[in-house]
């Protein structure tokens, strides 16, 4: 009976600190855009973090990229095949990249890549008092350390979905068109009479943006917030990715609801 | 630490390649050319009914995509549906155009075709479709067979 | 040694100070002053809030009753942009130096006069070797934080703090875990760099010997109170059985070596 009432109230507890740290997010969120307009004048640092955020995640998305467009174009040409519609594969191909598998698996990449670096890094900082260096020399740490890396990272994101998306459409056209002998006019002309711009193109991009902002707020605030030792950093790091993870999922089960509901 | 040149550097060629992978997703991936931000005329054309019929449908003469749905509504007054097309400007057609809904192949989506009638003056902006011809609805289709199939053996026995 | 003005106001001055972290209560009471020019220490056993006592003047922390003034300021009653424009006429040094760990010695040191002011780069990069100078590490300048020890770290350090001249300087334990050349550097700089900006420095530490040879008055800190304060000179000859026990660093006296429990005989050979 203890043990039951001891396992309702660790469940209470966590919903309580979850709430809590809700709260605090949001409120660290208001924080950053706040002090923005201070760090984007100073406009080389958040060129900075674009490298650390996006250049540095360049390799691992695009050879991801290449390989989830070679698997597209196998698994769709097997499934395509069979209802004899195998020069539709380029429609395939380029649809679930530009509305799914871009966006999200592009994300997840970065959220593990460069989000977790930037939570060790600000965690760092915090641990060996830079952050209350900083702010002892009157500089704010949000505006001088958070605000450039949390931009850093949503300008990064959707390059980088969009070139996920690019390497996976070449992936794909590899393995249809020059391996297994679909037709190159088929492939490119039913793709582009099925892509819409605004519609599958556009929300794509969107996604990948509510992404950059969700998991660049995650990763600078878990850095931001961990308990300052180096077992608390590792916990902060774990936390980003996992955390990232769910928040790209579920955004995405959203965000997709709302825009593609097959009118 | 490296230098800030080889930074802005490495920066630059993110950025390029970032935009230069969402202009080949909207220009070769997409069809941006297309249909994408041309202007457009709008023109109205009352329906009986519409079947499935869905906004941002194709508009489609002698094959050709020329526009697209853009709104849909119910008209109180007539009791018909209010189909709004959004038609290239590219494209003129004449006041007698007859607007069809069709399907494409048995089980496809719908679309609207046009049939260009022969009338000198041609539609402007905001003008209305005289003549149209309404979705064909499967159960109606079916219904009917199955009431002539009945109709047929009870006139019959009366011979 | 020190210019003590009396018709000055003290730089720094506490009154009723207290301050608790949730329900514990860390000071309880704390009545203190720095007058201009003075080296000040802070001295009392781990744990007994003299580092929360720094964090109070430096504004990191607000104090739950009493009052901390800076400068004539009092330090409740400023605003965000007060306070940073206060902390600018600050420095201070952390205790294992807080450097940024992605930019070199010289960026370092470079990094309040960048953030601070429009100077021209040669202007800065003067500034900021004649400050390396001082702490003896102009040679240093291109090496990264990862490369020094601990003790050329806090010197370092050092310079950064004072890179915008301070008019108040603080020392978060500037002797832990220094070796004893090191130790003698950083006093000595603590000292002559106070003197030449004609600073004020407050300095947390438990050293007491290190301390006792550079400052000009120091107090000791217990149980969130001021137990005893004076000079160096009047603390060596305090018959404080308080100080006699930290100056003499003997294990029992009014801190006793015991943490509170049961007499011994209950405890042992119990078992029923």
């Amino acid at each position: 009976m203890s043990g039951l009432a001891n396992f309702l109230r660790r469940i209470g507890a966590m919903a309580v600190d979850g709430v809590w740290r809700l709260g605090f997010a949001t409120r660290f969120l208001g924080l950053v855009l706040l002090y923005s307009g201070q760090s984007l004048r100073r406009l080389p640092l958040t060129i900075r973090e674009i490298y650390f955020s996006g250049a540095l995640s360049l390799l691992i998305i695009l050879v991801s990229g290449l390989f989830v467009g070679l698997v597209l174009g196998l698994q769709g040409y097997d499934i395509l095949q069979r209802f004899g519609s195998s020069d539709a594969l380029g429609t395939m191909v380029a649809l679930s990249l530009l509305r799914e598998l871009g966006p999200v698996v592009a994300a997840l990449l970065f959220a593990s890549r460069a989000g977790s670096a930037v939570t060790a890094e600000i965690g760092l900082m915090k641990t060996t008092e830079q952050l209350k260096a900083m702010d002892m020399m009157a500089v704010n740490p949000i505006a001088r350390v958070v605000a450039p890396r949390f931009w850093g990272g949503v300008i990064s994101m959707p390059l980088l979905a969009a070139m996920f998306s690019a390497m996976g459409i070449f992936g794909g056209w590899l393995i249809g068109v020059v391996f297994i002998g679909v037709d190159d006019g088929a492939f490119w002309s039913q793709m582009q009479a099925a892509v819409d711009v605004r519609y599958d193109v556009m929300n794509g991009v969107i996604k990948s943006f509510v992404f950059g902002v969700a998991v660049s707020l995650i990763a600078v605030f878990e850095g931001y917030d961990c308990t300052p030792t180096a077992e608390g950093v590792s916990r902060a790091i774990t936390r980003t990715v996992v955390s990232s993870a769910l928040a790209i999922l579920a955004l995405d089960f959203v965000l997709t609801s709302f825009m593609f509901r097959g009118q | 630490m490296m230098s800030r040149k080889t930074l802005d550097l490495w920066v630059g060629l993110f950025v390029v390649l970032g935009f230069g992978a969402l202009v080949f997703l909207a220009l070769k991936v997409g069809n941006f050319s297309g249909l994408g931000g041309n202007a457009t005329y709008s023109v109205e054309a009352p329906f009986d009914n519409i079947g499935g019929l869905k906004v941002k449908a194709p508009v489609k003469s002698a094959g050709v995509l020329v526009g697209r749905v853009a709104d849909i509504r119910f008209d109180e007054k007539s009791f018909r549906a209010m189909v709004r097309l959004d038609i290239d400007n590219r494209y003129e057609f004449p006041r007698d155009t007859i607007a069809t809904i069709l399907t494409s192949g048995l089980l496809g989506e719908q679309y609207v075709g046009l049939e260009p009638g022969a009338d000198e003056a041609v539609f402007k902006n905001g003008d209305r479709v005289q003549i149209t011809q309404s979705a064909v609805v499967l159960e109606k289709l079916i219904g009917q067979f199955l009431f002539n199939k009945a109709a047929e053996p009870s006139a019959e026995p009366q011979k | 040694m020190a210019i003590e003005s009396p018709e000055l106001p003290p730089l720094v001055s506490l009154s009723g100070v207290r301050f608790a972290y949730g329900e514990r209560e860390v000071l309880r009471g704390i009545d203190l002053s720095v007058h201009r020019g003075q080296v000040v220490a802070i001295m009392g056993g781990s744990g007994c809030g003299k580092t929360t006592l720094l964090r109070l003047i430096g504004g990191q922390l607000k104090a739950s009753g009493g009052t901390v003034e800076v400068a004539g300021h009092d330090l409740a009653g400023l605003g965000n942009a007060d306070l940073y424009a206060l902390r600018r006429r600050m420095g201070m040094l952390f205790q294992f130096g807080a450097l940024f760990t992605d930019m070199s010695v010289f960026d370092n040191v470079a990094f309040p006069l960048r953030e601070h002011t429009d100077l021209p780069a040669g202007m800065v990069r003067d500034l900021v070797l004649m400050k390396l100078q001082a702490v003896g590490l102009r040679g240093a300048a291109t090496l990264m934080p990862s490369e020094l020890s601990g003790g050329m770290a806090r010197r370092v350090a050092l310079a950064r703090a004072v890179a915008l001249d301070p008019m108040l300087i603080l020392y978060d334990e500037p002797f832990a875990g220094l070796d004893p050349i090191s130790l003698g550097i950083i006093g000595q700089l603590i000292r002559r760099l106070n003197d030449a900006l004609g600073a004020s420095s407050v300095m947390v530490t438990h050293d007491v010997h290190e301390s006792l040879g550079i400052v000009d008055y120091v107090y000791f800190v217990s149980e969130g109170r001021i137990v005893a304060r004076g000079t160096p000179d009047e603390i060596r000859a305090s018959a404080d059985p308080f100080v006699h026990q930290f100056v003499n660093a003997e294990a029992d006296g009014p801190v006793p070596f015991h943490y509170p429990a049961p007499a011994i005989a209950e405890q042992l050979g119990g078992g029923a």
